[in-house]
């Protein structure tokens, strides 16, 4: 499959008057064209930051993107002056935040906020980008869209103005859709509509979207494939089933665990102890041996290398390493 | 609209009414007289003087009088100022402090929002230092001082500015600067403000990541939103810029009205009093509603009329 994203041992900080924060301390992978990628991981975990910083749109000072590549069709957008990646903000990747209520500006017309993007990026007339922000509420299922494209966002419901949001973010035909926590300010009936909407349009538009969430039950409506991260690293990265059904990871583990269940009577929430490692100086070895319970002596040494596991599927954990494995089955 | 502007009318009528009887028993409560001055008058002239602006007559009878010439907008007599009535004088007065309210009030506003908004786009920077020492300078230093300065250094050391008097637009400049150092103070510090609570914003997120340029995301996105604030103060700002100050124009002799707003309650000049605030709360009523009407303008969410379906 194409890689149309590819990035490689980001690390992006914050100084902060407490010290420097390493939110983003070496995080690689690749989405292909036409995929949804889930990045998943607690608050604080650096997901939002990776996001952000693919956008480029991390403000700097107090941020910094210290290191690491992200190639967008042949580019390394890390490269890039604020003037060339403006062309690509909107027209090659596009973002769609957490809360539709604030993201939309008020004293605009949603049909001038679609549009704007579209003049923004392609050459075209008032005329043409009127008719492909129609086109647009018209996919994202709004209807009347004539008469909507006039109106003002506190004139539309929640979910209705997070539809929008898609259709601005859409507008351009971007190649990749970042959604931060897109269903996360919508109730649960409004965010299955919204999750129908993205895979609706990825099958007509074919858009690769990379959904950052913490909500393990969106993640198993709609990734194809699913990022663990924990303290500013993906500890674990595999296809949905993969991740679901044979999670490596002790953390990968511990959050699925976390998740309460309906469908298992008596079933118990199992927390995972302990708290993440602070991020003004993280631990040296893996973060999570602090709280993990098959923790070895190696874990809080030296940072594990990445397994693979198949050909989707990775996992930085010392458990997982041949040699780990080579002493549990001497042992046996 | 229509009935919102009606219900608007009648409430600014009720408004003014008020302050007129307020500031009528308020002001005849105060000891004193017009005729009350250190050389004593004699007693049969004093009363014929009573008599001839109708003083003597009870006071509500008096009100009454007030509000019925008032409603044929004539303001009366004045009566230290013998021969002239209070239309003459705010006549005369108003279209020169309006004048130079006018051009004060237009460089305020754009020299305080532009300060304001460079100040935000370089938060803590060398131009926000800049910019805010500015306005913290032009709010604490009185109009006066400023003033003085402005005629000993741009008049006096370096003559480049007549010292007083109003006849010339080269004669407007020392009073319009030192009028407007205050208010643009306070217009910068208030669009600085909330144009930084402003830029923190999702939507402002939203803009950059569809790759605006920062002239499009400040001018379309941001500024108009954080106008709002501003626009609120601007109403009884303009209202006592437009009517004229005492001490500006005291200072440049200039011949608008704001003298009046002093001299007449120091000479217990009744209609004269009556007149400077009937006519000052006018204009300030008008402001306030003309604000609303921008609110209405600058923000969708603001509806000036109720539902038509209730």
């Amino acid at each position: 499959m194409e890689k149309i994203l590819q990035v490689k041992d980001l690390h992006v900080s914050f100084t902060t008057y407490g010290g420097v924060v390493q939110a983003v301390r070496g995080v690689s992978f690749d989405l292909h064209r036409g995929e949804t990628l889930a990045i998943v991981g607690e608050s604080g975990c650096g997901k939002s930051v990776t996001s952000q910083s693919i956008m480029r749109l991390i403000p700097e000072p107090p941020g910094k993107i210290k290191s690491g590549q992200i190639f967008l069709k042949g580019m390394d957008l890390i490269q890039l002056k604020e003037p060339e990646l403006r062309k690509i903000r909107g027209a090659n990747i596009s973002m769609i935040f957490q809360d539709p209520m604030t993201a939309l500006n008020p004293t605009i017309t949603i049909g001038e906020q679609i549009m704007e993007g579209i003049l923004q990026h392609k050459n075209i007339s008032r005329e043409q980008a009127k008719k492909a922000a129609l086109e647009m509420l018209h996919l994202v299922g709004i209807s009347n869209p004539e008469i909507r494209l006039k109106q003002y966002p506190h004139q539309f419901s929640g979910g209705m103005r997070q539809r929008i949001v898609i259709a601005m973010a859409l507008v351009c035909q971007p190649d990749v859709l970042i959604a931060d926590e897109p269903t996360t300010a919508l109730d649960v009936t409004i965010q299955a509509q919204i999750l129908e909407l993205f895979r609706d349009i990825q099958k007509k538009t074919g858009v690769s979207i990379i959904l950052i969430t913490h909500d393990l039950g969106v993640v198993a409506q709609v990734a194809d494939r699913i990022a663990v991260m924990y303290a500013g690293r993906i500890v674990e990265i595999g296809t949905r089933r993969e991740i679901f059904y044979q999670p490596q990871h002790p953390y990968t583990k511990g959050l699925l665990q976390s998740v309460p269940r309906l469908d298992v009577e008596g079933a118990e929430l199992v927390p995972i102890p302990g708290t993440p490692p602070d991020l003004f100086s993280p631990p040296k070895g893996c973060a999570f041996a602090a709280r993990c319970p098959y923790a070895m002596e190696v874990c809080e040494k030296v940072y594990p290398f990445e397994t693979s596991l198949s050909h989707h599927h990775y996992v930085n954990c010392w458990l997982q390493d041949v040699r780990a494995k080579a002493l549990v089955s001497s042992n046996h | 609209m229509k009935s919102y502007l009606i219900k608007r009318l009648i409430a600014m009528i009720i408004t003014l009414w008020l302050i007129i009887t307020g500031t009528f028993f308020l002001m005849h409560s105060v000891p004193g007289s017009p005729f009350n001055e250190e050389r004593t008058t004699n007693e049969a002239i004093q009363k014929n003087l009573e008599a001839y602006y109708q003083l003597d007559k009870p006071l509500f009878v008096q009100y009454v009088n007030y509000l019925k010439s008032l409603v044929q907008f004539d303001l009366g007599p004045s009566i230290k100022k013998s021969s002239q009535t209070v239309n003459d004088l705010l006549g005369r007065g108003f279209p020169v402090s309006f004048e130079l309210g006018l051009y004060t009030l237009i460089l305020a506003i754009i020299s305080g929002i532009t300060l304001g908004v460079l100040a935000a786009l370089r938060h803590n920077g060398i131009i926000d230092y800049l910019a805010m020492t500015i306005a913290v300078l032009g709010i604490s230093i009185p109009n006066f001082v400023m003033a003085t300065l402005l005629i000993q250094q741009l008049a006096v050391n370096i003559p480049i500015f007549p010292v007083a008097t109003w006849a010339s637009p080269k004669h407007m400049v020392l009073p319009i600067l030192a009028l407007a150092t205050g208010p643009m103070a306070i217009i910068a510090r208030l669009t600085r403000t909330s144009m930084l609570e402003v830029l923190t914003q999702d939507y402002i997120k939203t803009a950059k990541a569809k790759g605006l340029s920062p002239v499009k995301i400040v001018f379309k996105h941001a500024l108009r939103n954080a106008l709002l604030p501003v626009v609120t103060v601007l109403g009884s700002l303009a209202a006592s810029i437009l009517t004229g100050t005492f001490v500006i124009e005291k200072i440049f002799a200039i011949p608008g009205m704001g003298k009046y707003f002093v001299d007449s309650i120091n000479n217990r000049d009744y209609p004269v009093i009556m007149g400077t605030t009937v006519f000052y709360s006018a204009i300030l009523i008008v402001m306030l509603f003309l604000v609303d009407l921008a609110y209405g303008l600058l923000d969708p969410r603001i509806k000036l009329h109720k539902k038509e379906a209730k």
